[in-house]
Formats: structure tokens, C-alpha cells, sequence
């Protein structure tokens, strides 16, 4: 099967099933055929063959007894982040190379009860610390359009594993902007919900204060439907939200007419690709066109944005990664004469370069002498940079933005300079020190032809709004699929 | 005193109890003691890649409860935050503990020394923390790590630099764990280190205000071992200091197999701990209803308890200070107050004196717990009656005692299966009497000539006649009218 009929939306998959054109069944062995088929790309890390099998047939057993979720019909992959019972969680480093998890994510037990099939695990940078996904211990993600590109990152594989038609819908996780970022590179929807809409638990945690867990899709609607299933409290994690998740899809074809749309000022500034300027400026005034009000807004800390993040996420970094100390599963130094040779070769062995050099400038941040200079100061720009944001969405219900500064970077053109890679993030990492929900949907391409991204972000649990706004530039763009 | 009375020692101490709550702090897992090495574990407190903490509610009632004894100030929003260090006992590479926002803050404790004086010690802080697992090192092997201890509840009880004395600090202790153990929210086993404590020592010259450098002593784990940790560290400090040298800041570990305290690590040494906010809990909300109903659920504290005895019970203070040391105890003391027929100061005093004794040893020789003895206290007090009523005698008594031990029994079936019942009939005495003082001529003589010691013999003789049951009071009563006629 050829990867064109695997790329479809679940919309369409669905008609296909209602018209018995096809099976649950036929459709995971499309996707199996096409991931394999297209394994040069290096989405995946494991494909789950023949338990995935397993569970479309038993979707399609629940389908002609009447009985099936929301889901059903759709085939997921999960970014290699993220726990599913009974295989292996690697993270994309070598330090957890033959981990094997015993307990399903939230999000995963979710998706399984609305009946969704999952595929596989996706590749990633390692410990999603990367925005090209060239930092993972089983080779780097290729773009689909051309194999010298990166897919951004760090959840390229999942980018990828949509974008090529190796599933129809991915789980991603964003600490800075993990899914709006490869989204953008590859051209399809991605979605970082409200900090507390999706439980963490069973997310490897990389900034457990910033980290959030999303869908790519190839369409709004299919990042909703996602969204829906698997949002809502959940008693294993004590910071998501009891907030009520409303009907998300209702949200999808309403009118923009009289909707304020803000435009923060320091986002069009220098350092933004002009065919990128262009396309979102095509966004905007399609906005414009259909009766919303624009306006411009400002957000003063916005210049503070990338020095606090890798301040305050590399602190939780550090600790977080504490636990990878070789005494209890995962890679561990042989021959080690004493404990802390374990322990430093254990971590030196097992961890890439990129995760090391976070988790030296985390642990250097909360060190005694240096907490106030930098973690503390940190927290109060945090404070400042949310205020911000609380400050433009009294004045507007949503804010336009480019998701990157640019289109996708060749391989190896930023990865020796980290903070050239850092700043990929600068349109991204804003919402996820206030914890906001963003999209990225695609918004037309550059001259090589490569895919430019659109961010909408908006109020804290005002998912509704975002996805009513990018469904409407879905519709009125030329379509794609 | 035994160190050098130039100097004052000043001495702080932080206790860690373990609280029993059923289940963990952070996960739903089993907190009991002793089960096989790592079976009382989970992906949560195994610190397994993408794991989150909940925090278990009886944690925060507990602590409550705690401040609100020791007379702490309640934050309403506290927080936990993360101490980081490597250890293979410690899963996630840190603790979770409180730094910054502790939920109890500037309380006090007093309690009184030997000599009557009270002392009323600060306490700075009260948090909730989590215990690491156990490493076992002095096996022949590898060193192995069982994680079972991990997770479990504890709470840190800090007091401020008030005590003054070894055995200030010890009765400190003994305070905060007569405390914990009322409180029902600690067993206080210092031998199975549910009860630790750790101590901070500075000497200072007599009169001097400033603080002199201090050092931390740990591995105490007895009341004992506190006493002798601390002086033997006050008399180090100060033969350092005396000898013209420096005290280092640095941790001590006694040894309480040499009976002295060695260096562990200098303050070069010290952990960083990096604490920092626990991104994956909320902060911990304590409302003032929450605080209202664990202040009324708060139990009469001993030091209250023993006045009441005092005073109602009219018992001696000794009496008061036994019944009243450990909960348990004057609960089953009350009991047997209650179950008494006849109440007065003579009835509640035998009451008191059968529980400070035979219940107390046979508690301590069979190491039984008070609820599960045989001698109940509604057992106890049946018996008393039967004493008091004059059933049977109070030497007849210990045999009943014995026998409900043996037996599992009330005190009446004994009494009547093994014939106890006490010889209160005059004639029958009188007539014994009548015998032994003729048979006995020569001791009749002697005591009637002023040598009143006989008499003793006398008694002695008419038990053994009469098999110990007659009734010694009018035993006595009769023998010293026909003696004196």
C-alpha cells in the first residue's frame, strides 16, 4: 500500500469505514507497510506490528457490535517519551536503550479505551532535549520532503510519522516547543494543550514545570478529536487541572467575525525568515478579511524568553535525570570499582552530549552561591513573561505569531552551535513558561517549497478558541490533502 | 558536671519520625516494617521514568496534628521541595521534602527535669519528607538495596539551639516521642529507627552571647546514646578549644560500640543539596476547618493526663508520671478505674499499684502489647473488687493474677475453680489462733515481755495453717487481742 492512501484524516478514514470500504485492520497493515517502507526516514523506534494488529481487529470486532470509541479507525504513534505497558521506553538515549516500562501513560490507557491503535514508538531527540531531532542514540530523523533536512524537533519522529503517512495521528511532547516546532517544519497540525489539560504521567519528565503532551495531526479537527480523549484530571497527577474539558470539536467552524486577534510586536521582529513574514501576514489578513478585529500587542519580556527557559527547564532537567544512575535498570558502566565510578561513567557513557550539557547548566544554576543569580531570577521573569501574556489576552482572544523563525534547517548546520538551535524556540518556548495552549498549522511554503507554520496561542484552557481560529485558516487555505 | 563548667553547651536537635500512615507519601504502597526486601514497591516510589508523586492526605493530618501539639504556627499554602544528592537508595536521585515553606513553624515543647524544673524548648520547624530505602553493606557480598523503607512518611522535627544540658536533650526527646506516640502518628522505635534523631553541638564560654561553631552528631539511635553522643562531643569540643585549636564544622557519626563520635565529612565535604520547588506537586492547602478538626481530635497530653491524676485520682506523682508515660498504658489504666465497683482513693490507689506492677512486668517479660493481655482491665478491676470486697486477699491476689495469665480466665472462675476463696469466718480463725498460741508457749511469753517481733511468726504460722487464704486483716486483728489480753 502506497503512503498516498495511508495519508488521509481520520474524517476521511471514517467515511471509509461507514462505507465498508475498508477495515480497521487493513488500515494498521497500511500504516505497518508504509512505516516500513519509509523506515530510511527513522521516525520510528518501535513498531508494535503484531499487537497492533491485534487490537484493530479487535476495534473492528467492537465496530460491527456497535460498540466502539471515539477513536476507533484511527492508528496512533507515541513519541518514545511516553510509557506504554510492556515496551520499551527509550527516550532516544542509550542510557535507557533496553528499558522496557511497566505501566501505561495516562494519555496511552486513554487512547487504547477510546479505541485508537498504537502503532509504534517515535524517534526523538534525546530525553526531547533538541529542535532538529539529530540528538537521538538511534540515528537522526530524516524530512520526508528532502533527507538532508531536519524534521525540527524534538519530536520529529511524530512529526514525521504524520506528515510521510505513517499513522494518522502522533503523540508529541512539548517543554518548548517539541510539537509546534517539527509541525511547522513538516507542514501539518500540532498542538501543545494548557499546561494541566493532559496528564503528565507517564511522560518522561525532561521540565516537569513546563512539559505538556500533544497531537500532531494532519487536519484541526483530527488535533481535537486527540486532544478530547485524553484531557481531563487525572488523580496519578497532582498538577493537572480539574478545569472541565468542553466539547473541543464544537469549537471547529465557527465564525472569526469579531474575534480579537493580537499581533505581539516582538514576534515580527529582525531575525524572522521574510517568506515566513509574508505567509503568516496572508494568515492575518485572511483573519482580517473575515470580519476579525487585529490589533497590535505587545510583550515586553519577550527578549528574556530563551535565557529563562534554559534556566528553569535545565534546573528540573538536572533533577530529573537524577534517577539515571545505572543501580537500578537502564545502561550501567561494567567493571566499575566503586560506586561513584558507576556513577560517573555510567552517566558519561549512557548520555549524549546535548543531555550532558543541560544537565551540567541546570545543576550550575541550583548550586549554592548561584540559585538567586539565576534559578531565582529565572522564576521572577517567569512571573513577568506570564503577566505579559496576562496583560494582551485582556485585550485579545487569541495571538497570531510564526511558529519558527524559519523554514527547516539542513542537518548539522545548527548542531554545533547550540545556541543557533536554542534559538529556533524563540516563537515556541514563551507559551510554555505561561503554560498557554499553541497550534501550528501549516500556512503555505517557502521558494524551495518547504512547509511555513503558523502559531496561534491563546488564553490558559482556552483551547476552544485557538482551534475554532485554525480550523477557519485550515479551510480558507488551498487545501493540501 | 562532667565537662569543664568554663563552658555551656548549646544543643539543637532534629528528629525524624517515621508516621503510620498505611500506605506510602507519595504512592499507594504498604509502609509495613519488615516485609521481604523489595515487595512493598511500585514504578512511583521505584523512581521508574515518567512516574508522578500524589501526595497521601493522612500525611498532612498527621504533621497537623503534630504541629498543633507542639504549639506551631499552621501555614495555610506550603510547599515541597526536591533535595538532590546521589544515593542507590534513593530512586529518583533526590528526596522530596519541605525547604522554604515548611507547614509548621515556631512552636514549643516543655517538659520537666528530674529535679522538678521546667524547661521549655523552641521548636523552629515541622516538615513532611519522604524516607529513602535501606542499603546493606555489611554483608559478604555486593552491597544490596532494599527499597521497602522508600517513600515512607517522616516528618522533621526541628528544635531551636534551647537545650543545654545531654540530659536536657535526652528528656527533650523522650517528650517529643511521648508525643508522636500519644498522637498515635509514630510507633517511636528507636531501635527499628522509626525515631531518629540527629543533634547539632556548640560550645560556648560561660556568659558568652555569640554561638560557638557547631557540629552535627548522627547514628544515635537510643535516648542512651543521645546522652552519651552529645557529652562525649561537648567534652571533644572543648578540649579542642582548651588546647588552643579550632572547632571544625563538620559531621559526626558515634560509634556507639567505642563510645566515641568520628568525623564523616567536613563542611568542604557537605552535600549541595540544589533544593528547589517540587515542579510535579501543588502546594498544600490547610484550611481553617481542616486545622479546627485536627485540633479537636488532639488527645489529652501526658503532662495534662498525670495532673488529672493527681488531683482527682489523688495518686501520688510517681504514680501519675508511670501510668501516664505512654498512652497505651493510661488508657488500660482508666479502664481498670472504670470497672472498679467502689471507687475511692484507697480502691484507685490498688488499682494503681496492680497496673504499675504485675501488669507492667508481665508486659515487659512476655514483651506483650497491653491489648492483647489476658488480664484485661475490666479482668483487673473484677479482681480488685474481689480483693477490696474481701473475697480473697491481696497475696491470694497474685496467684488469681497468674492464674487469669495462664488460664485466659475471669477473675471470679479462678477464684472458684481453684477454691481461693478467702477464710473470713472468726470462729474458724480464732480457733487456729487458740492452737498455734498453745502450742507455741515460749514465744506467747516473749512477746508478751515486750518483744513485739514475734508476732510476725505468729501470722506466719496461721497462714501456713490456714493455706494462705485466711484474711490477713483479721488475722492480725485477733491475734492482737488474745496476744494483749
Amino acid at each position: 500500500m502506497s503512503a498516498s492512501v495511508t495519508h488521509r484524516s481520520f474524517d476521511r478514514i471514517r467515511q471509509d469505514l461507514d462505507a465498508g470500504s475498508t477495515t480497521v485492520e487493513e488500515i494498521t497493515a497500511g500504516y505497518l507497510a508504509a512505516a516500513e517502507e519509509r523506515s530510511s526516514l527513522n521516525a520510528f523506534i518501535s513498531l508494535f506490528g503484531h499487537e497492533a494488529m491485534d487490537q484493530a481487529r479487535q476495534v473492528d470486532r467492537k465496530r460491527k457490535a456497535g460498540a466502539a470509541g471515539p477513536l476507533a479507525g484511527m492508528v496512533v504513534s507515541i513519541k518514545d517519551a511516553i510509557s506504554v505497558a510492556g515496551h520499551r521506553l527509550t527516550c532516544g538515549s542509550r542510557i535507557l536503550e533496553n528499558f522496557v516500562s511497566p505501566y501505561d501513560a495516562t494519555v496511552v490507557a486513554r487512547l487504547k479505551a477510546a479505541d485508537a491503535v498504537i502503532l509504534g514508538k517515535t524517534n526523538l531527540d534525546e530525553f526531547a532535549m533538541g529542535s532538529s531531532t539529530e540528538h537521538s542514540a538511534f540515528g537522526r530523523v530524516k524530512h520526508p520532503q528532502d533527507p538532508d533536512l531536519v524534521p525540527g524537533g524534538s519530536s520529529g519522529g511524530s512529526a514525521v510519522a504524520v506528515a510521510a503517512g505513517l499513522s494518522t495521528a502522533s503523540l508529541g511532547s512539548d517543554t518548548g516547543g517539541s510539537i509546534r516546532q517539527p509541525a511547522a517544519f513538516t507542514g501539518i497540525v500540532g498542538l501543545k494543550p494548557t499546561y494541566g489539560r493532559v496528564s503528565r504521567y507517564g511522560l518522561v519528565a525532561f521540565a516537569s514545570s513546563f512539559d505538556t503532551i500533544g497531537p500532531f495531526a494532519l487536519t484541526v479537527a483530527d488535533a481535537a478529536r486527540v486532544l478530547q480523549a485524553m484531557a481531563g484530571r487525572d488523580v496519578c497527577d497532582s498538577t493537572s487541572s480539574s478545569t472541565p474539558v468542553p466539547d473541543l470539536l464544537s469549537a471547529i467552524g465557527q465564525p472569526v467575525r469579531g474575534l480579537r486577534v493580537g499581533l505581539p510586536k516582538e514576534y515580527y521582529a529582525e531575525g524572522l525568515q521574510p517568506e515566513v513574514r509574508a505567509a503568516v501576514q496572508r494568515q492575518v489578513d485572511l483573519l482580517r478579511d473575515a470580519g476579525a478585529v487585529i490589533a497590535e500587542v505587545s510583550l515586553p519580556h519577550s527578549a528574556f524568553t530563551i535565557a529563562a527557559y534554559y534556566i528553569l527547564a535545565t534546573a528540573e532537567a538536572s533533577s530529573n535525570l537524577a534517577r539515571y544512575d545505572g543501580a537500578r535498570y537502564g545502561y550501567r558502566a561494567k567493571d566499575a570499582h566503586d560506586l561513584s565510578e558507576m556513577y560517573l561513567r555510567s552517566r558519561s557513557e549512557g548520555f549524549g552530549a546535548e543531555v550532558k550539557r543541560r544537565i551540567m547548566l541546570g545543576t550550575y544554576v541550583l548550586s549554592a552561591g548561584y540559585y538567586e543569580a539565576y534559578y531565582g531570577k529565572g522564576q521572577r521573569v517567569r512571573r513577568l513573561i506570564k503577566e505579559d501574556f496576562d496583560k494582551a489576552f485582556a485585550q485579545v482572544d487569541c495571538l497570531v505569531t510564526p511558529t519558527t523563525p524559519s523554514t527547516a534547517f539542513k542537518a548539522g548546520e545548527k548542531s554545533g552551535d547550540p545556541l543557533q538551535m536554542y534559538l529556533s524556540d524563540i516563537y515556541t518556548v514563551s507559551a510554555n513558561l505561561a503554560g498557554i495552549p499553541g497550534i501550528s498549522l501549516p500556512c503555505g511554503t517557502d521558494g524551495a517549497g518547504h512547509p511555513i507554520g503558523v502559531q496561534l496561542l491563546g488564553r490558559q484552557f482556552d483551547e476552544p478558541t485557538i482551534l475554532r481560529v485554525a480550523a477557519f485558516l485550515e479551510a480558507a487555505a488551498p487545501s493540501h490533502t | 558536671m562532667p565537662w569543664n563548667p568554663a563552658y555551656e553547651p548549646v544543643i539543637g536537635l532534629e528528629v525524624h519520625a517515621q508516621l503510620k500512615t498505611v500506605s506510602k507519601a507519595f504512592c499507594g504502597c504498604s509502609t509495613r516494617f519488615g516485609d521481604n526486601p523489595n515487595s512493598n514497591v511500585c514504578p512511583v516510589c521505584l523512581g521508574m521514568p515518567g512516574v508522578l508523586p500524589v501526595l497521601n492526605r493522612q500525611v498532612v493530618e498527621f504533621t497537623l496534628l503534630m504541629g498543633l501539639a507542639t504549639h506551631c504556627s499552621i501555614r495555610p499554602r506550603s510547599s515541597f521541595a526536591r533535595k538532590n544528592y546521589f544515593y542507590p537508595d534513593l530512586p529518583k536521585g533526590y528526596q522530596i521534602s519541605q525547604f522554604d515553606e515548611p507547614i509548621c513553624s515556631k512552636g514549643w515543647v516543655e517538659f520537666e527535669m528530674h529535679d522538678g524544673t521546667r524547661r521549655r524548648v523552641g521548636i523552629t520547624r515541622i516538615h513532611m519528607e519522604e524516607d529513602a530505602g535501606k542499603s546493606i553493606h555489611d554483608l559478604d557480598i555486593d552491597s544490596l538495596v532494599d527499597l521497602n523503607r522508600c517513600g515512607v512518611p517522616l516528618i522533621e522535627i526541628v528544635s531551636e539551639p534551647d537545650l543545654r544540658t545531654p540530659a536536657e536533650a535526652s528528656r527533650y526527646l523522650q517528650t517529643i516521642r511521648q508525643i508522636v506516640t500519644y498522637l498515635g502518628i509514630c510507633d517511636g522505635n528507636m531501635e527499628e529507627g522509626s525515631l531518629r534523631c540527629d543533634a547539632n553541638v556548640s560550645v560556648r564560654k560561660v556568659g558568652a552571647e555569640e554561638f560557638g561553631t557547631k557540629t552535627e552528631v548522627k547514628n544515635m539511635n537510643s535516648f542512651r546514646f543521645v546522652e552519651r553522643a552529645i557529652e562525649f562531643e561537648i567534652n571533644r569540643q572543648i578540649e579542642v578549644l582548651e588546647s588552643g585549636g579550632r572547632v571544625v564544622q563538620e559531621t559526626m557519626l558515634w560509634d556507639s560500640a567505642q563510645g566515641v563520635a568520628l568525623p564523616m565529612r567536613s563542611k568542604e565535604e557537605a552535600h549541595d543539596y540544589r533544593y528547589f520547588p517540587e515542579p510535579d506537586l501543588v502546594p498544600v492547602v490547610v484550611d481553617e476547618p481542616w486545622i479546627a478538626g485536627a485540633r479537636s481530635s488532639l488527645p489529652e497530653f501526658p503532662e495534662v493526663r498525670r495532673d488529672r491524676y493527681v488531683a482527682s485520682f489523688r495518686l501520688p506523682k510517681y504514680d501519675a508520671d508511670i501510668l501516664t508515660a505512654e498512652k497505651p498504658l493510661a488508657d488500660y489504666f482508666e479502664l481498670v478505674v472504670s470497672g472498679l465497683s467502689k471507687q475511692n482513693d484507697e480502691t484507685v490507689k490498688l488499682a494503681s499499684n496492680w497496673t504499675m506492677t504485675e501488669v507492667l512486668r508481665v508486659v515487659n517479660e512476655k514483651r506483650v502489647a497491653l491489648s492483647e493481655l489476658p488480664v484485661t482491665p475490666k479482668r483487673l478491676a473484677s479482681m480488685i473488687n474481689l480483693i477490696v470486697n474481701g473475697t480473697i486477699s491481696g497475696k491470694i491476689a497474685k496467684e488469681v493474677f497468674e492464674e487469669m495469665m495462664a488460664a485466659n480466665e475471669d477473675p471470679e472462675v479462678v477464684v472458684k475453680r481453684k477454691g481461693l476463696v478467702q477464710i473470713s469466718d472468726t470462729v474458724a480463725i480464732e480457733l487456729t489462733i487458740d492452737e498455734i498460741l498453745a502450742a507455741n508457749p515460749a514465744e506467747v511469753e516473749k512477746y508478751r515481755a515486750g518483744k513485739q517481733q514475734v508476732f510476725g511468726f505468729f501470722v506466719g504460722e496461721v497462714m501456713k495453717r490456714m493455706k494462705g487464704k485466711a484474711n490477713p486483716k483479721m488475722v492480725n486483728e485477733v491475734l492482737k487481742k488474745k496476744l494483749e489480753r
